[in-house]
């Protein structure tokens, strides 16, 4: 298609002369005048601009998904349903979950309100809403500054999962995303969606100076905050190969770049324990709803979470150009501040992840200055195996914001390959951890900071990993190394 | 869904109820009323002023800004600017007709500046334009050139380099330097709290729009139409007639629009008079959050003596605050905070000074508590570590330091504190949050475990109430009754949120005897109701709801002989009848009730007057800055909360596990949207103290200017047990309804936060040595006060 076609709360709307590059709360906003979703901070850090678009899950079933329309680029819903706050009230009649925020007194100023009642109407429909915190999770992604956010559970809680038959549930089966494929130009600047690879590779030979654009929780920053303009994007969304995950024959693991972290969160849980405590705080539902497994790799930000996570389980890049694939250990792939080892006209395909042997002690740990909903100040993700004896055989310590790069912790590996996995040999690796890093200072936290919290991360894995070697999250906790015997909410 | 484990109390509190003809309640008074916006919130109907269609030629404004943070300004050339396309005016300081200063009590703010910048973001110029692109290239195209000298980024540095704007303040009674000689344990040290964004999620926003014969309609986010009207007048060089402020509602306010505002509101009033055409100013979460001023960092040295058994008996102590560039709130906020140093605790011989220090950064305003709570966190920190140093039981001895009985009931401002309702609300308090079992269980806990310790804490809070700058404790109302009995209510409070149209709606509705669903509260315009205050200092129901009564019951008393003669009661028994529940009629004879909209539409036909005026100013109130001494305050606010909190010893990160808070609202006027202040309050206390942190670099340019960065509590940040109740038979005396001022105080029962995370860093170290802990207790600040106490 040449231009861009999407369901609005109901109706096809077709438009041929927007910049491509135009966030879907923009064009509800300033084409549409539909004020009802607001811009809190256009950065997908407060969940004011929050609407529902008709996703398939990995079971394939549509199913609605909360996301910021602030990072969303118009071309980005193509073939897709979308649902606004002005489409919950019908009639005179409120939508469940209007009714519980107003009987809750959920809103006070009211402002963050439409994006709150967004994510709720999501929690609406879903049917995995089965322990409290998982709506510390589902809401996080709203900022309301004036409850305290009581209220607000309240009313959450009341209407979670309760799943009413109504106009909402009725269409789902009918709202499956339609092709996105997509060849769209205007006033200069071009977007384009192949639905293969065959046509990625095509429209990478005719548009070479072409970027490429996953779910565009980070790239779109670059419109909203810094104002871009983008020439060209090509968005990888489109090709349903890249989003695919599987369990291979061999019992690894092949992700898809394309998988959202959602995908991977509903993935991982029972089959990579470690990757999803990292998973688990990612970010925002609405980011994790639209962030790539491919793009948080490939930005190749220092601070990324995947990247240590990934590392730590021994994942190799998988590569691919119109030649075919290549592959390399995926600490291989990040080449510097920000840089992959990308060859032009390529892409990363998928990650392929061998499964963590029971042996093995594995957990993911993302420190930051939030629990929810923020950036890591230092990430560690451990994994340590051992053979009958104690001895430890292989240990990858992977540390994210410790360095340009994701990186491991070479030095404290070394003393602990070869050694009984014992509390004194643990402590002294961690003492080895300040001289593997020089970590640098900033806002998020100083470099004495970083560095004790990395040297405290391996020594509190060593704690938790002495009953239970791949722990899961249990409920509400209080930090990201787990108290042994905390008496746990939810 | 899983049987949920929040604990939330209901709110309910006993509070005597009139009675109508049937047996329902006939007022909405004390009611647990929803918010009156609730629902049209939830649907994005409620309309903020970014939403308003966009009238016919909208223009929209965007300011240049300085990109130093101090500096002469060597060249400011707009000529090329003015010349992109899309850009229909460039203004700079020449182009204002009027005074270029929107300094709200001091004149020392410059709208544009014209000589010299003096924060990083000073707006020099302002583009006009047709789109947001056209007025960035126009921004883009305005040549800046700025010498730069040094700046000044911090309350050390200003007091190294005399950078003040103001003169030392002085509260003192008694002789606190001979005390502090005999004092059985004295000592010394420094308390800092940090900043804090006000993090309204609606930005400021104003749109101007020109009217006829030289006159301006103001579309505005601020909680002081009265004042944006005069600085946009003096702006102009305009009479006040010629310009309404009109406000809808604000996305969140919380100190933050009342001054600010007038800056954004006067640039797109100059932009619509230069142009002739409707303009927008409107600042995304950015440029708000790197331009406008926040709450004042302080820094306090003391000096403090108790006797052995935890007495307080002296203190002296300086106070320093971070003003910013300009005056702005700053003193009365200094005063506030010297208000409070002394929280609820008698202080027998007390020195406090306090002075404002001006730095090269956004000039500090208002923001909920308007320094109390700085102030507070000083006595609050001092008792912390009082306990800490000598092992004693803090809940012991912040009750022993209590006012109480004569001479021990005299502020350091010489107020007398009558019906202190500390010691009942700690009593009550202790019992309904099982503090001694649980101080057990955390202790319990602490032995048990290495990386994490646990801490329970329970402060007080004593807030006092009016506005220390006496004349402003005055409000209006306009009463507009309909020959069919509906009414439409305008006051000159504004709302942000916090509920005060559902108040107002409340009273009018209880003083009419109608339904609340006749009662439309108007927006707050200054066409309506004249001279307003700012809606600020807890103040909003106290003085409007006052007003609004007196309105109300100007009409009420004019319709009564009407009533009378349709009832047939005899004039001398007319003061007998009732108006309630949408009847109006005699309690012996309710029988023959009549329906509201008969009484209204005879007193049409009867020539009667159905609009009134009403006005309220608070009684007694007065203090004299020259000597320190007064009675600043109508009556104190009280309430007590307890905190308890796990915090990792590996990283420094920590949860709030449950907190128990009992508040003193008097007679809740609407309990349910009081409930809402306090919970609300106290978790954006807890941000101020914890998470919420402003990290300025040395050129002055704020590194933490968007939520990406700068991170206020998320929903995971809220307790999962969150108990709140309301101190019942409370009534107030002379207060509206028998209530009392609830914006500001809950704000600070998130002192009780910082207390618990004192103990558990404590419980990593031996006992009896003070925790070295500053505000905001972000993971970074507790993992090094946690590594101290393990040294």
């Amino acid at each position: 298609m040449e231009h861009l076609r999407f369901n609005l709360n109901g109706d096809w709307v077709e438009e041929r002369a927007v910049s491509p590059t135009t966030t879907l709360l923009r064009y509800l906003r300033d084409r549409l005048n539909m004020t009802g979703t607001k811009e809190g901070c256009a950065e997908g850090d407060c969940g004011a601009c929050t609407v529902a678009i008709a996703e398939l899950n990995q079971n394939g079933e549509p199913t609605w998904r909360a996301v910021n329309s602030c990072l969303v680029l118009l071309p980005m819903v193509q073939g897709k349903h979308v649902v606004t706050v002005e489409a919950l009230k019908q009639g005179e009649q409120y939508h469940p979950a209007q009714v519980a925020m107003a009987k809750a007194l959920g809103s006070q100023c009211g402002y963050c309100t439409p994006g709150i009642v967004m994510s709720m109407f999501e929690a609406t429909y879903r049917t995995d809403l089965d322990a409290p915190w998982k709506l510390d999770d589902q809401l996080c992604g709203n900022l309301c500054r004036c409850t305290g956010y009581r209220p607000i559970r309240d009313a959450a809680q009341a209407i979670a999962g309760s799943c009413p038959a109504d106009s909402f549930k009725k269409v789902l089966p009918d709202a499956k995303p339609q092709s996105m494929e997509l060849r769209f130009a205007h006033g200069g600047q071009r977007f384009a969606t192949p639905s293969t690879l065959a046509q990625l590779w095509d429209e990478l030979d005719a548009h070479p100076d072409a970027r490429f654009v996953g779910g565009g929780t980070d790239l779109s920053l670059e419109v909203t905050k810094k104002f871009a303009v983008i020439p060209k994007l090509i968005s990888l969304e489109g090709v349903e190969s890249l989003r695919k995950i599987e369990t291979l024959p061999d019992g690894s693991f092949r992700i898809g770049a394309g998988a959202t972290i959602t995908d991977l969160e509903d993935f991982s849980v029972t089959r990579l324990p470690s990757v999803h405590r990292m998973v688990r705080y990612f970010g925002a539902r609405q980011i994790k709803h639209r962030g790539t497994v491919g793009g948080n790799l490939c930005n190749a930000s220092p601070i990324g979470d995947l990247p240590p996570a990934l590392i730590s389980v021994g994942a190799t890049a998988v590569i691919a150009g119109r030649a075919g694939e290549r592959r390399m250990p995926l600490e291989q792939f990040f080449v510097g501040y920000r840089k992959t080892a990308l060859g032009p006209k390529e892409i990363l395909a998928a990650v392929e992840v061998p499964a963590v042997p029971e042996s093995a002690r594995a957990i993911s740990y993302k420190v930051s200055k939030r629990r929810e909903l923020d950036i890591s100040t230092v990430s560690a993700a451990l994994y340590v195996d051992t053979d009958a004896k104690g001895v430890v055989t292989v240990a990858r310590l992977a540390f994210g914001g410790m360095a340009a790069t994701p990186k491991r912790a070479s030095g404290a590996e070394k003393a602990l390959v070869g050694q009984p996995w014992n509390e004194a040999n643990v402590a002294a690796a961690a003492k080895l951890i300040g001289s593997d890093f020089t970590p640098m200072s900033d806002h998020r936290g100083s470099a004495g900071y970083r560095a004790l919290v990395a040297a405290n991360l391996l020594r509190g894995f060593f704690d938790e990993t002495s009953e239970k070697k791949q722990p899961a999250l249990v409920g509400r906790h209080a930090a990201t190394v787990q108290s042994a015997n905390e008496v746990r909410h939810g | 869904m899983a049987e949920p484990r929040v604990s939330s109390t209901a709110v309910t509190q006993k509070v005597p109820v009139v009675q109508g003809p049937e047996t329902t309640p006939v007022t909405p008074l004390h009611q647990p009323l929803l918010h009156e916006s609730g629902l049209r919130h939830t649907s994005g109907e409620a309309k903020y002023v970014d939403d308003f269609p966009a009238p016919t030629g909208m223009l929209i404004a965007q300011v240049v800004g300085s990109n130093v943070a101090r500096g002469k300004i060597k060249t400011l050339d707009v000529t090329a600017a003015r010349g992109v396309p899309g850009v229909l005016a460039v203004l700079t300081a020449k182009d204002i007709p009027g005074e270029n200063n929107v300094g709200p009590v001091v004149h020392d703010e410059e709208l544009l500046a014209r000589d010299e910048v003096h924060f990083l973001g000073h707006a020099v110029a302002l583009v006009v334009g047709e789109t947001y692109e056209a007025c960035r290239a126009g921004v883009a195209a305005v040549k800046l050139e700025i010498d730069a000298q040094t700046a000044i980024t911090s309350i050390e540095q200003a007091i190294k380099e005399n950078s003040y704007l103001c003169d030392t303040h002085l509260m003192q009674r008694g002789d606190a330097a001979t005390a502090l000689k005999t004092a059985d344990i004295r000592f010394q040290g420094e308390t800092r709290t940090g900043g804090q964004d006000h993090f309204y999620l609606e930005t400021h926003v104003t749109l101007a729009v020109p009217e006829e014969n030289s006159a301006l309609k103001l579309y505005c986010s601020t909680q002081h139409p009265s004042e944006v009207q005069a600085i946009v007048a003096h702006v102009l060089h305009w009479g006040r007639h010629q310009i309404v402020v009109e406000v809808p509602r604000m996305g969140g306010g919380f100190g933050g629009k009342e001054t600010q505002a007038a800056n954004y509101a006067s640039l797109a009033a100059l932009g619509a008079l230069k142009t002739g055409r409707p303009v927008k100013c409107w600042l995304n979460r950015d440029q708000d959050m790197l331009w406008t001023g926040k709450r004042h960092p302080f820094l306090t040295r003391w000096d403090v003596g108790f006797t052995k058994d935890g007495e307080l008996v002296a203190l002296d102590a300086f106070l320093y605050s971070d003003g910013g560039f300009s005056t702005d709130l700053s003193r009365a906020i200094l005063d506030r905070a010297l208000f409070h140093s002394d929280n609820g605790y008698f202080l027998p011989h007390v020195k406090l000074q306090g002075r404002v220090c001006k730095t090269n950064l956004p000039s500090n305003t208002a923001f909920r508590g308007f320094g109390g709570p700085q102030g507070m966190a000083v006595i609050e920190d001092i008792i912390s570590k009082f306990c800490e140093r000598t092992g004693l039981d803090p809940v012991e001895v912040r009750t022993k330091n209590f006012y109480g009985a004569a001479p021990r009931n005299i502020t350091p401002f010489w107020q007398e504190v009558k019906d202190n309702r500390l010691p009942r609300i700690f009593a009550e308090l202790l019992k309904t949050s099982d503090y001694t079992k649980r101080l057990g269980e955390v202790r319990a806990f602490n032995a048990a475990n290495k990386n994490a310790k646990r801490g329970l804490a329970l402060t007080p809070v004593k807030f006092g109430i009016s506005f220390t700058t006496s004349f402003l404790n005055q409000a209006g109302a306009l009463v507009v009754l309909y020959a069919d009995g509906s009414l439409q209510l305008n006051h000159g409070g504004t709302e942000m949120g916090q509920g005060l149209h559902t108040k107002m709606l409340a009273i009018c509705a209880h003083e009419l005897g109608v339904q609340p669903d006749r009662v439309r509260v108007m927006n707050t315009a200054t066409d309506k109701v004249p001279n307003t205050s700012a809606t600020a200092a807890s103040s909003g129901s106290d003085l409007n709801g006052q007003a609004v009564k007196n309105a109300c019951e100007t009409v009420r008393e004019r319709l009564r002989p009407i009533a009378a003669k349709l009832l047939q009661v005899p004039a001398e028994s007319a003061h007998e009848i009732l108006f309630a529940g949408g009847r109006v009629f005699l309690s012996s004879r309710p029988e023959l009730s009549l329906p509201f909209e008969k009484v209204t539409n005879e007193a049409y036909l009867a020539q009667v007057s159905m609009s009134a005026t009403g006005f309220y100013k608070t009684p007694d109130i007065t203090f004299d800055r020259a000597t320190g001494k007064g009675k600043p305050f109508h009556y104190f606010a009280y309430g007590a909360a307890v905190s308890e909190v796990e915090l990792s010893g590996l990283t420094g990160e920590h949860r709030l596990r449950r907190v128990d808070i009992l508040h003193d609202v008097g007679s809740s006027l609407v309990p349910t949207i009081d409930r809402g202040q306090i919970e609300g309050g106290f978790i954006q206390g807890v941000g101020w103290l914890t998470c919420e942190e402003l990290r300025f670099d040395d050129k002055g340019y704020l590194r933490t200017h968007s939520p990406d960065t700068y991170k206020i509590p998320a929903f995971g940040d809220a307790p999962l047990e969150f108990h709140v109740a309301l101190l019942e038979n409370a009534a107030q005396d002379n207060v509206i309804h028998g209530s009392k001022a609830v914006g500001e105080p809950p704000l600070m029962l998130a002192l009780s936060t910082v207390a618990a995370l004192r103990e558990a860093v404590a419980a990593f170290g031996p006992e009896g040595r003070e925790v070295k802990l500053d505000m905001p207790c972000t993971p970074e600040a507790l993992l090094f006060a946690v590594e101290e106490q393990k040294k």
